[in-house]
């Protein structure tokens, strides 16, 4: 039951771009087109799956096993870097369909700050597994539903600036602000969310 | 080159949040309070000078095939000494910024002028440029704060304007960062036309 918890929570709640400002670059970059942002949530929900894993056996086996924990940092973007190589070279033989949609996301994902910052949240257990033991198991669902809330973020956001794209806007306001002020709008539904994470624990009896 | 000329280029030219949009993460996440803005800015600031200068002394020993990764590497290591210092020194921000101080790594306005500037140019000019993109990084940041906890709180670096009851709670939370750093870079558009 936590871990529906933990999906809710990390989905709508503490959703990753509206509430914890991480990957703000990809969703103002990549969100005019509906098309391009269910290509970059797909992206980065992939890569965020694989790298927090990956992540996670590297400071456990590694980074703790040997006392290394201060190069966390540079081992961690090491890794991520080197992944996203490795998944864009293994996509491309195996599932070229998938490379060309993904194609240019998946580079940019480097430098998505999501990736690093849940991957860091992850293998240092500081995240919020609704009292569960922070393990490879809550960290992979903690994972799976932040790059969930990320792309559903991504997308709705999209599909508003779609509409906008059509207004008449002021000279001033046009491109960035109008998109940042629409984002504040979005962020300010999200809130209505807060508090459903303590209501839920109660009803499932938490 | 001309050093004010790069200083000023960084500072209003292509400052980097409001003309460049660049490192949105930081500016939006760690932007609650005046004070805040200001640690974030000069955090990132110590680690853009440093690289600048690194990176343009070493860039003539590095192949072109693994120039990124290398800048990274350097980016890391920076970070990760900055992060062992606040640490160490200023625990309260530590407190404050949190999981942004590992996140200085990705910032786009790091890597980019790695990548744009201290690549191509000797370490006097990069040392400025870094000075000159930190303090616009840092002026905007500790600017957003500002109007965020003024309109929030009714302070200004924890002094009080007006009384804490007329401030709009939201423009300490979240939606409040979207919107005050969309007004505030139409004011700067306002402004340039």
């Amino acid at each position: 039951m936590a871990y529906i918890l933990i999906v809710i929570t990390a989905i709508f709640v503490n959703n990753i771009v509206l509430s914890q400002f991480l990957g703000i670059c990809p969703f103002l970059g990549v969100s005019k087109k509906v098309e391009s942002a269910l290509g970059m949530g797909a992206a980065v929900a992939f890569v965020l799956t694989i790298a927090t894993v990956v992540t996670y056996l590297i400071q456990v086996f590694v980074l703790e096993a040997y006392n290394l924990e201060y190069l966390q940092t540079i081992a961690f973007i090491l890794v991520i870097a080197a992944l996203v190589q490795m998944v864009e070279i293994i996509l491309k033989k195996v599932n070229p369909a998938l490379y060309q949609a993904l194609g240019v996301f998946l580079p940019l994902i480097t430098t998505n700050c999501c990736i690093l910052g849940v991957a860091i949240l992850v293998a240092g257990g500081t995240y919020n597994a609704q009292g569960l033991e922070p393990n490879l198991l809550t960290g992979i669902v903690f994972a799976i539903s932040t790059a969930i809330g990320f792309a559903l973020a991504l997308v709705v956001f999209a599909g508003m600036r779609e509409q906008l794209s059509l207004m008449n806007i002021p000279m001033g306001m046009q491109g960035m602000p109008i998109a940042l002020v629409t984002a504040g709008l979005l962020a300010m539904a999200f809130m209505g969310f807060s508090g459903v994470d303590n209501g839920l624990s109660k009803a499932l009896g938490l | 080159m001309n050093q004010i000329k790069v200083l000023w280029n960084g500072i209003v030219k292509e400052n980097p949040t409001f003309v460049l949009l660049l490192g949105m993460c930081p500016t939006l996440g760690t932007t609650s309070s005046a004070i805040n803005g200001m640690s974030m800015g000069l955090a990132t600031m110590a680690v853009l000078i440093f690289s600048n200068l690194i990176i343009s002394l070493i860039k003539n020993f590095i192949p072109d095939m693994v120039r990124i990764p290398s800048f990274i590497v350097v980016i890391a290591s920076l970070v990760t000494i900055l992060q062992m210092l606040i640490k160490a020194y200023a625990p309260e921000i530590d407190a404050s910024l949190g999981l942004f101080i590992p996140l200085i790594v990705v910032n786009c306005i790091i890597l980019g002028r790695a990548e744009a500037f201290a690549a191509k140019n000797g370490p006097v000019s990069s040392i400025s440029d870094g000075i000159g993109m930190g303090l616009g990084f840092t002026i905007a940041l500790t600017l957003l704060g500002a109007v965020r906890e003024l309109l929030g709180t009714g302070r200004v670096f924890s002094f009080e304007v007006f009384s804490e009851d007329y401030g709009a709670l939201v423009f300490v939370l979240a939606p409040g960062a979207f919107i005050a750093l969309g007004y505030l870079i139409a004011i700067v558009n306002r402004i340039k036309n």
